[in-house]
């Protein structure tokens, strides 16, 4: 079982949801981010998400590419995420999760960024703009060093593109859970329970939820047998750290 | 060669959230454009709304001076004042096939986006044009041409707050509106299968052009040139010679200033391969894979990236890219005014400076056919401006 199914897993067994925070890397500044990152590790984030951050992000809303336009403002690289994580390699309990654009990976290097990242402790990789399609290569050589590339799926993917997926993936696969970008709305869509249904009909990965979620009663709306294994929180959180709140008190309204 | 490819440029690099409405637009594509009643439809539009089939204009002053033949391809005599028109009659017409009922589209200077607003209107459909918000303050004669059309135009405050970031927002856009819309994607570029839609509606320009040569002087020419910002121009006229040996082709960047360190949209001469708005291939980025921001006097040349089919036919070799300065393309463009009596578009204005830049390579009698592919009264302020008039 891949390290970063166990870690959802792990949770499911405690008879909880698993809570995978989302930050853009560099943001709100370098130093915080990392302290961002340490609080979250603390206050029992299962997995954390780091964003790459990128000029160009379609499959973004306007917070995290705000977040992204100011990393990038603060001089955050991939080539800096990478050394910050090594320096701080095995202190946290959470699986590392890299999110971000190809392009950044691919200048890069893909078999550089599978080596470093692997040795920085990073356990996977999404990568919204790499559909089945073309993610054959990046996928082949993340495995090589013992890293999942996690698939995205959403309202409008079809049990034979979900098959596809399911035929090759590990770690978990993430329900895009609005058929838009990232970013806290009011109301899950009324599809979500159907396409949770779909999800764990075709994939025995943990199934996680994001795009959209701002708070824990989302979740509980949700019918008790297609609640997803683990819940993705981003542009809340990041919108939480921007009004001055701590990561901390946001990861405390989750668990409870 | 993989789906979708140009030797190893293209592809679909999009979230899994577009793939169905591409898949969707592929399978149109086999389905409906073979159609007899495709065909018959959109050459109606094509002939009897959009002005086809468009000259082919002798120079015949520049040619006496220049020691051979000029000749122009008069895409700026078509509708709305540019080849544009014919990718978005196509796509309109295709979309309504499909039973979409809206059509969204990005715009730079707002050239495709007053030639989808058009095309929207003649076919009835909803049309909403996503512009960079600077784009939107620098062209504003164009976003009222486009809302007179009846097109909804939303401002892109986002990013460089320019054509790029015009593009993601219409990409993020189609994500929610897909079922009820169509992307009428403005240029040879973009995820598959847009690269391959937009080159077949386009290669209309060299089809007649060719044809046209041929009848006029009995020979093909021996030159063909085009400006190529993503390309759809050059794909369009190019792509009918790609197979005739002996026609020297040339795709013309834009270079900005020429200054060092300065803006420019040069990317196949300058960039490097990556990722952007669904597509592999030459872009303009920084080290760590960012995109930069592009510049140019032609708005309409102003794109950090390029259509991925020229990126390969320059990878064979087949098509030669040239650079092109601003002051050059401005030169060119008070020259074709007073020698011949047409005032292009800064676009086609590269071109023709590319022409002027290199007459002394051409052998006497050579016959050099270039795109022109739209009209300059879009950019009479921007001229002015930079030549003090």
């Amino acid at each position: 079982m891949h390290i970063l199914e166990k870690k959802i897993r792990d949770a499911s067994a405690e008879g909880r949801t698993a809570l995978i925070p989302f930050v853009t890397a560099g943001y709100p500044s370098v130093e915080a981010f990392w302290n961002i990152v340490g609080e979250l590790d603390e206050s029992g984030a299962d997995i954390i998400e780091i964003g790459v951050p990128f000029s160009d992000p379609v499959a973004d809303g306007p917070v995290v590419e705000g977040a992204s336009v100011i990393a990038l403002e603060n001089g955050m690289t991939l080539h800096r995420i990478m050394e910050g994580l090594l320096e701080r390699r095995g202190r946290f309990r959470a699986g590392l999760v890299l999110m971000g654009y190809m392009n950044p990976f691919l200048q890069y290097g893909v078999e550089k960024l599978a080596r470093d990242a692997g040795e920085a402790g990073v356990h996977g990789f999404i990568v919204p703009d790499l559909p089945f399609d073309e993610a054959g290569a990046m996928r082949a050589v993340l495995a090589a060093h013992g890293m999942a590339l996690i698939p995205l799926v959403g309202p409008n993917t079809g049990k034979e593109r979900m098959k596809l997926y399911a035929g090759v993936s590990e770690g978990y696969v993430y329900a895009v859970s609005v058929m838009g970008t990232t970013g806290e709305r009011a109301e899950l869509p009324p599809e979500v329970p159907e396409l949770l249904s779909r999800v764990r009909g075709e994939f025995t990965l943990p199934v996680v939820l994001g795009f959209g979620l701002r708070s824990p009663q989302q979740l509980a709306a949700l019918p008790q047998k297609v609640r997803p294994d683990a819940a993705v929180f981003g542009s809340s959180l990041l919108r939480h750290i921007a009004e001055g709140g701590s990561p901390a008190d946001f990861m405390r309204m989750w668990r409870s | 060669m993989k789906k979708g490819y140009f030797g190893e440029f293209g592809g679909c690099f999009v979230p899994e959230l577009l793939m169905p409405p591409l898949m969707e637009l592929e399978e149109a594509m086999k389905a409906i454009l073979p159609s007899e009643t495709f065909q018959r439809q959109l050459r109606d539009l094509l002939v009897n709304f959009a002005g086809r089939e468009t000259p082919l204009t002798f120079c015949p002053s520049l040619s006496r001076k220049l020691g051979f033949e000029l000749w122009l391809k008069r895409e700026d005599l078509l509708h709305t004042g540019a080849h544009k028109i014919n990718n978005t009659l196509g796509q309109a017409l295709l979309a309504r096939h499909m039973g979409k009922t809206q059509l969204i589209a990005e715009t730079g200077a707002g050239q495709h986006g007053v030639a989808t607003a058009a095309a929207a209107a003649r076919l009835g459909m909803k049309c909403i044009v996503y512009m960079g918000a600077e784009d939107v303050e620098r062209q504003s004669s164009n976003v009222r041409r486009m809302r007179l059309l009846g097109a909804e135009v939303v401002a892109v405050e986002s990013g460089s707050r320019t054509l790029k970031d015009a593009i993601n927002a219409a990409l993020r856009a189609w994500i929610s509106l897909q079922s009820s819309t169509h992307y009428c994607f403005g240029t040879a570029a973009g995820p598959y299968p847009f690269p391959d839609l937009v080159r077949e509606f386009q290669s209309v320009i060299g089809r007649e052009a060719r044809a046209q040569m041929l009848e006029r002087t009995g020979a093909l020419p021996d030159y063909v040139v085009a400006a190529v910002g993503g390309g759809s121009n050059a794909i369009g006229m190019f792509t009918p010679f790609v197979a005739d040996a002996s026609v020297r082709i040339i795709g013309v960047e834009a270079g900005g200033s020429g200054e060092p360190g300065c803006m420019h949209s040069a990317a196949i001469n300058l960039g490097r391969p990556g990722v952007l708005h669904g597509e592999y291939t030459m872009l303009l980025q920084d080290e760590d894979g960012q995109i930069l921001p592009s510049g140019s006097v032609s708005a309409g040349l102003d794109y950090p990236g390029v259509g991925p089919e020229h990126a390969y036919l320059a990878a064979t070799g087949r098509v030669k890219y040239g650079v092109v300065y601003d002051h050059e393309a401005l030169a060119a463009f008070q020259v074709l005014c007073r020698e011949e009596g047409i005032l292009p578009a800064l676009e086609s204005s590269h071109a023709l400076a590319w022409v002027l830049e290199h007459a002394g390579d051409f052998a006497p009698g050579s016959r050099v056919l270039v795109n022109l592919s739209g009209r300059g009264d879009k950019d009479m302020d921007i001229v002015e401006k930079a030549l003090n008039l």
